[in-house]
Formats: C-alpha cells, structure tokens, sequence
C-alpha cells in the first residue's frame, strides 16, 4: 500500500494556506505565454479557473460539453452560498464554518483543506459582488443572510432561488471577457474521453465532437479536471442529462486515485419519483426547510386513508401531525444537515407512514403562511413554488408539497493532494469532480463555496507552482505514441459499442443498473446488499456489451452513441462505489451502512478503523481496485460524535 | 394520451429538412415534454430508426439549452416556462403536435431540432460583464445598492439565454436578450464604469450577427420563460442613445 502524500503545509491551522502562498513557485508573465492550461467544464470550478488562468496570463482551453459554457450544472444550484463574514452580526466566524464543515462531514475530511476554504470564502462574495452577482439585499442597502442546514448562523447568501445561475453567469461573464481578450480558447459541444499521459505526466486530452463525432487531440502542460459528480450512475438524481463521470473515471484508469467513491449525497427535499418513465428528480431548494415543517400521519391509517385518496392532509389535526424532525432533533428541527433528513424520512416511509405513493413526506408551509402572510413567502420562494406546481399540479400555497430524497451530490471523486492535484502530476480536480473538502457530507450552500474556492482562489495558485517547473519544456506535441494510443483506444471503445448490434437501447441499460445502485447502494447500505450489487453489475455490463443497440454512426450528432458511452463509464463508476461502500463497515454522512447504527437509529462511526480517506488505484478491467489510505489527524478540533439534538 | 407528433427532422446543416409524422401511444399526463419525447425515441430505437435529436441538459427550467417551437410557441403553450417545463397535462388526448426548431437566421439548424446559438455567447463576449479581474476588490459590504435596484438587476439577470425571444419575434431580433444584460449591469453601481462601452459594443454585436431590428410586437415578452420585461428594451436604447450622444470615448 502507497502512503499517500496529501502535502498540507507545515505551521499552525491557520497560517499554512498564507505561508504556503507566501513560498511558492510562480510563473514569470512573459513565461505564461508559453504555458498550455486544459480546463475540462465551465461550471463554477472550471469556469471560475480557467478565467482565472486567463486573466493571469496563461494560453487555456476550456471545454464545455453543452453547446454554451453558461448551461454547466452548477447553474441549477437554488439556495444559496455560504461565507463567514459575519454580516448578521450572530457569531459566525472562519473558524466556525471551517467546524460546521468539518462536523457536517462527519469528521472525514482534511482539516487544512478545510480551514482554507472558510478562510476563503469571504473572498468569493466580495469577488461576485464586483462582478455584478444580484445578491439579494436588504433596505438598507447592504447584504441580505438567510440561514441552510447544519448551521446555528445565518451565513448564507443567496439570489433568490437562483444563486448558483447568478455565480455561474458571474463566472461566465468573467470567462467570456478572456475569450474577448484571446487568453481562453473556448471549445464547446466537446466531451472528453479519455486522458493522455507523457512520461508520467498528464499532457492532454482525447475529446469527441459532439456534432461531427470527429476525435480530437488536445495538449497542454497542465490538466484541470472540472466536470463535476457522478451521481447519475443511479439514472435517477438531480443532475442535469449530461452529467457524468467519464472525465474522472478515463482519469481514474490511467492512474489517478479515486478518493471516498461511496459518499454520495441524497438531498431530502426533491419532488418524488411518480412514473418509470421519468428521466429525472427534481430538487426544492434546502432553503424551503427555513420557514416549511416536515411531517407525516402519526397514525398508520390516517396514512393508508391519504394514500388511497380518502382523507385531504389539510383536515388532519395537529395532535394527529408527526413532525418527526422537530421531534428527534429539538435544537436543530428542520434544518438538520441533509443526511439526517434524508434518513429520517426514509425510516418514516419505510415504517408505513409515508404519503403519495407511500415514498413521500409533507413539506409544509401553513403555519409560515399564517405567520408571515402568503406575500412574504412568494417574495422568498415565488420561483420554487410555480416551479413545483408546473410539475406536479398541486398549489404548494393550499396543500403540502410532498417531497422524498434523491441522489444529489457526489462528496467523493479524484483523490487530490492539498494542491488539488491527483496522483498523476500535472493533472487537477476542482470542484465536485475532486474528493474535497465535505468529508461524508455536504452542508447546504457549500458546493458553490467549494467550486468557486478551487476555481477563483486555489487552483491559480497551485497549478502555477506546479507550472513554474515547465517553463523550458516547450510546446506539447500531439503527434506522439501516448496520443496515437489514447486515440485508438478511444476509437476502439466506440467501434466496439456500435459493432454489438443487439436489441436493447442505452437507457434500457442505465435504468436497470440505476435500480441496482439505488436498491443497493442507495441510503441504506448492508454487507449483503452491497455484495449483491457487485455481482449483479458485472453481470449486467456482459448483457450490456451483448445486447446493446446504439444507432447511427460514429461521425455524426448522435445522442445514443453518447449515452452508451457514459454509461460504459457508469458500470465501472457503480462497481467501485459499492467496493468502497462494502469496506468502510461504519455509518458516517451520507454512508449509511445499517449493520453500524445507534439504538435510537442514528449514524455510528467508528473512528480507530475507519478515520481514514479510502482511495481506489485502479489495477485493470473486472479486477478489484486497490485500496490506499490518508490517514485524517485532527489538530485544531475535537473528534465527536455528531449530536444535532 | 395517444398523440400524433409531425416533428421537423434535418440530417445536418446542409440537408434539406421536412416534416415527419410519430404516433405516440399510452403518454401519460404527468410527464414532461422532452420525457414524451425520450418515450417516441426509446420506440424509434426499437425499429432500428434514428431517434429525433433535440437539446435539452438540467431539466429543470433553468440551463436554457431546450429550445423547442411547439405548435407555433416557443416552449410550447404554457406560459414562464421553458419546453422541459412543459407537461403533457396541457394537450388533449388525440392531439396532433407539431414540432419544430427555433427559427432564425443567426440560429442555424445542426440537426432535426438542435440548432447553434453560439451568436448570443459572442454577443456576451463582446462586453456583457464587468472587467473585474479575480482578487484585489472591495468588500462586498463597501458597495451599497437599493434593494429597488437590485432587484430590478435580479429580474433582468434571471435570463437563461435560451433564445426563445429571438424565435419568437418575426424580425428574429435579439433586443430582450441582450437588453436584459445591459439593464442588468445599467442598474447596478459596479457596471457604471464601463456601462457607455458595453452598450455599444453589444449593440454592434447584435446587428453584425443577423439579428433583426425590434417592431415592438412583445412577443418575446409573452414567451419568455423568465418572464423579463420589454422594459429592459427601453432602457437599453435610453443607454444607447445616451452613449451615442454623450460618450468621450469612441467605441
């Protein structure tokens, strides 16, 4: 076993991401002229860097698989973002949110990751402020705060419903400026498949044009992988139809390890599943459990009767109301972090008391609307609420919204260094797409702290004391074997999707193996399940490369060639999660293994094996992936159990 | 639900395009537009035919990449939303559906109902932001702005770029898109300094890339799935005349 380096500066907490800058290496300006950066995505990590990049001098090319860089998922992102800059007045401080983040992860992150992103996140708000971001306001003028899950402190700012739009258009305005100056090439409608590497470097990438299916070689001197999470490995999430995890995994087999793959979060308010033919769950903003009450039916046949159609939720008493979060959770109620929710309902519905299909909990909003007044509470969530109506038909304002929790957010990914760099030198991670800085849990509203930290503030800075050691490398050929290999390859995966010619369609395959994920590796996780998914995926990738039928050819706009190919990507994404899910025998965050739980149901850790970070190297196909441990010491803070009682 | 489709299908940017008719059967009203359309092409696939291309990413109303012209609107007949948004609960049973990309010059079709709308991310090049650099700004604190105002900008800047106003318009004009980015920056004290450029640099954009005048019919009012406000066409021409007249700098 590899000890892994994770190369946290030296000093006290507080001062290593300073000193670090204060030391490192840097790049004169008329040298960045001559460097080469790859960005893959231009959500808020890759869009925010590969500005960054251009704005300091380097030649970047940004690769973006929608047709704009401003659609990237990060756009889709409501509530909010978090910064502690203690605007309220009500005791937030960098250290406070650097241990909200910690704790909320379930002490499985790296402390000086951490801290450094509390340390600068005060940065991102003054830097969107600048850019023209429309944060929401109060009369006097100044910055408006409400408070997300998790967290005793009102630090989250937010534009309406649609604060990760308005930073991913921050983002994009500032990326658009450096196209305008000529720092950034943009390529857009590309997807990357696969990773070149040179001499043990990573010097390029193979990509696909997605409308005339041409394969492409691009070099650089420097890789920065920001294409996000893999959460659509269980076909239902919240994440957009493109979203996928193809750049990390073809990463992942030429040598990067990947860090914590089972932490995968499941949001607890998204609208429930209602029909097999639906394509995707679609998420109510945490935001919502500020001024809505989670309930269910305290009687079992006041839950049937709501069921069957037979008794209107309105009409049910308070004393016959569950509002079973307020009940288990008294100091933090509804605004308990999302792993806790998101469990909470499922024991809820898994004993008998859920409504709708049975799978649903009320979300509730007729004690604030008496409270505020219905104007107030159009005024906070106007947008949410027609946007769950057009869905499901219902007026949230006259009857509880109904939700269930979904596939959200991927707390694992490439396992990065203090540096955000993987194992493999000269490639990065930003972002979603790294194993970062939310342990076994994300709080709510610090996706976007996170991508926008790695983007505008961390990767500039290391990426550049990485470069300053290829200032006399020169320009990176593309007519090199490491291409000609990572080019065939990429050729053969797809002749050989295309050659198999059988009967069923790539979304017939990604349904199965999402009923696999879900059921198996899904909220609750047990030995045996978890052992059947790994017998049950592989079985499933030999009737996929059997019976799978794309149509079409290679060399044209072809959706169904591009879906197959993700979801080749997937099957090796579903086995690995369940690898890592099946070894880490605790319960923490989002991993729920129900074999390590509390008598009263909650989370149990298990510190003396498991305080580790698990990262995967990746051995050959069908073989099982080795496991490397960085072991987490814990300077600055107290190792507890997570009471949000 | 059984529907007949009569969908708009162009092998590429070339070919000649024409309509087609699909029988869909057994749709159910609780779902999506583009969730029918996954259903018709889970069955083409089936015969071996070439599923009908469209663009579509979050499916949630917000990434502005679906951009369908359904029986003759842009996003289809519901209002403030966009196609993803659009459930089958709104057609009747038996209907026939027509389908079609959005048409516009500057909006080339790339396949059946997938077309190019890169013209509206140069108009954004051209100058819709502020040129701060990462680092080096105030505080956040340190910029007061009304929450009238800010608000206003919020409303303007809620544009998902999808180009439906551009569809809709008979001019093909682009004046709600790009009105809503000048307006955005015009209200707020951070797009002062450079508010007399960007007016006219986008303006110019706009018109070298085939985008037509504004006639003031409001049509891209009425389907624009963010609900901005022709409101902002007014201010952005009080922009630019004001530029126009007064600017020291020429642009």
């Amino acid at each position: 076993m590899t000890k892994l380096n994770s190369k946290t500066p030296h000093g006290p907490l507080a001062e290593k991401w300073t000193n670090y800058k204060a030391h490192q290496n840097l790049v004169n300006p008329s040298n960045k002229r001559k460097i080469d950066i790859i960005v893959v995505g231009t959500g808020l990590a890759g869009g925010a860097a590969a500005a960054s990049f251009g704005e300091l001098g380097f030649n970047v090319k940004n690769f973006c698989i929608q047709d704009s860089p401003r659609r990237a998922h990060s756009i889709a992102a409501q509530g909010g973002i978090n910064a502690a800059k203690n605007y309220p007045g009500d005791g937030d401080s960098v250290y406070r949110l650097f241990y909200d983040t910690i704790k909320g992860g379930d002490y499985r992150a790296r402390e000086a990751n951490v801290f450094r992103l509390a340390e600068v996140s005060n940065n991102i708000i003054d830097q969107c402020v600048a850019q023209g971001v429309p944060f929401a306001r109060e009369y006097s003028g100044y910055l408006d705060n409400r408070s997300f899950g998790g967290a005793q402190v009102s630090r989250t700012f937010y534009a309406r419903g649609q604060t990760g739009q308005q930073l991913l258009l921050g983002a994009y305005g500032a990326l658009s400026k450096e196209i305008n100056k000529g720092t950034v090439k943009m390529y857009n409608r590309k997807e990357m498949l696969d990773l070149v590497v040179v001499d043990g470097k990573a010097r390029g990438i193979i990509t696909r044009d997605l409308i005339s299916g041409k394969i492409e070689r691009h070099s650089a001197h420097a890789v920065v992988i920001a294409t996000g999470g893999y959460g659509n490995v269980f076909y239902l999430s919240t994440m957009a139809m493109s979203s996928n995890g193809g750049a990390a995994i073809s990463s992942w087999k030429r040598g990067a390890f990947f860090g914590n793959p089972a932490f995968v979060q499941i949001h607890p308010t998204c609208i429930p599943v209602h029909g097999d033919f639906q394509s995707k769950l679609t998420l109510m903003s945490e935001s919502l459990r500020n001024d809505g009450r989670i309930w269910v039916p305290r009687k079992k046949e006041d839950a049937e009767a709501i069921r069957a159609g037979k008794l209107n939720p309105n009409s049910l008493k308070e004393e016959d109301r569950d509002y079973y979060l307020e009940r288990r959770y008294p100091a933090f109620g509804n605004l308990v972090p999302r792993d806790v929710a998101s469990r909470a309902a499922k024991e809820r519905c898994d004993a008998g008391f859920g409504v709708g299909t049975g799978l649903a909990v009320y979300l509730d909003f007729a004690a604030s609307i008496k409270r505020l007044g219905v104007e107030v509470i159009k005024a906070r969530y106007g947008n949410l609420f027609q946007m769950y109506e057009k869905i499901v038909d219902t007026n949230p304002y006259e009857t509880p919204m109904m939700i269930y929790p979904a596939i959200h957010y991927a707390m694992g990914g490439l396992w990065v260094d203090y540096e955000l760099q993987t194992t493999i030198p000269g490639l990065f991670a930003g972002g979603e797409a790294n194993f970062s800085d939310h342990g076994a849990n994300r709080l709510g509203a610090s996706a976007l702290m996170q991508g926008l930290s790695d983007g505008y503030f961390v990767l500039p800075y290391t990426v550049q004391n990485y470069l300053a050691a290829e200032i006399g490398t020169g320009p990176i050929p593309i007519n090199t074997a490491a291409f000609d290999e990572a080019e065939n390859k990429v050729k053969e995966r797809i002749n050989r999707l295309l050659n198999i010619k059988g009967t069923k369609s790539p979304d017939y395959f990604h349904k199965k193996l999402g009923h696999v994920m879900w059921d198996n590796v899904g909220m609750g996780r047990t030995k045996e399940g978890l052992e059947i998914a790994l017998k049950e995926i592989p079985v499933l990738r030999d009737e996929f490369f059997k019976n799978l039928r794309v149509t079409g050819t290679p060399d044209e706009f072809n959706p169904e060639l591009e879906k197959a190919l993700r979801i080749a990507d997937f099957f090796d994404m579903g086995e690995l999660m369940a690898y890592d899910a099946l070894h880490r025998k605790e319960s923490c965050g989002g991993h729920f293994r129900e074999e390590y739980q509390t008598p009263e149901g909650e989370a149990l850790r298990d510190d003396d094996d498991f305080m580790y970070v698990a990262a995967w190297e990746f051995i050959g196909d069908g073989v099982k992936p080795e496991l490397h441990k960085e072991e987490l010491k814990y300077e600055a803070i107290e190792v507890k159990a997570r009471n949000y009682k | 639900m059984d529907l007949t489709l009569k969908i708009w299908r162009q092998e590429n940017a070339q070919a000649k395009g024409e309509f087609k008719n699909y029988q869909v059967k057994g749709v159910s009203k609780d779902s999506s537009f583009l969730e029918m359309l996954d259903v018709l092409n889970e069955s083409l696939v089936d015969k071996i035919e070439s599923p009908v291309c469209f663009d579509h990413d979050c499916r949630e109303g917000i990434c502005g990449m679906c951009s369908l012209y359904i029986n003759g609107r842009p996003h289809g007949p519901d209002d403030a939303i966009t196609t993803c948004q659009l459930h089958m609960r709104k057609f009747k049973n038996g209907e026939t559906i027509t389908v079609e990309p959005w048409r516009a010059k500057p909006f080339p079709v790339i396949k059946d109902l997938v077309v190019d709308r890169s013209a509206l991310d140069e108009i954004i090049q051209s100058g819709g932001y502020t040129s701060a650099s990462t680092g080096g700004v105030p505080d956040a604190n340190a910029i007061l702005i009304s929450k009238y105002d800010s608000d206003l900008a919020m409303d303007a800047a809620s544009c998902i770029g999808c180009g439906a106003c551009v569809a809709a318009c008979k001019n093909a004009s682009a004046m709600l898109f790009v009105s809503a980015k000048v307006s955005q920056f015009a209200l707020l004290p951070q797009g002062q300094v450079e508010k007399e450029r960007r007016v006219q640099k986008m303006v110019a954009k706009m018109d070298e890339l085939g985008f037509g005048n504004c006639t003031n019919t409001y049509a891209c009012e009425m389907e624009c799935p963010k609900e901005i406000s022709v409101s902002n066409i007014a201010r952005m021409n009080r922009e630019f005349l004001g530029a126009k007249l007064f600017s020291r700098e020429t642009v």
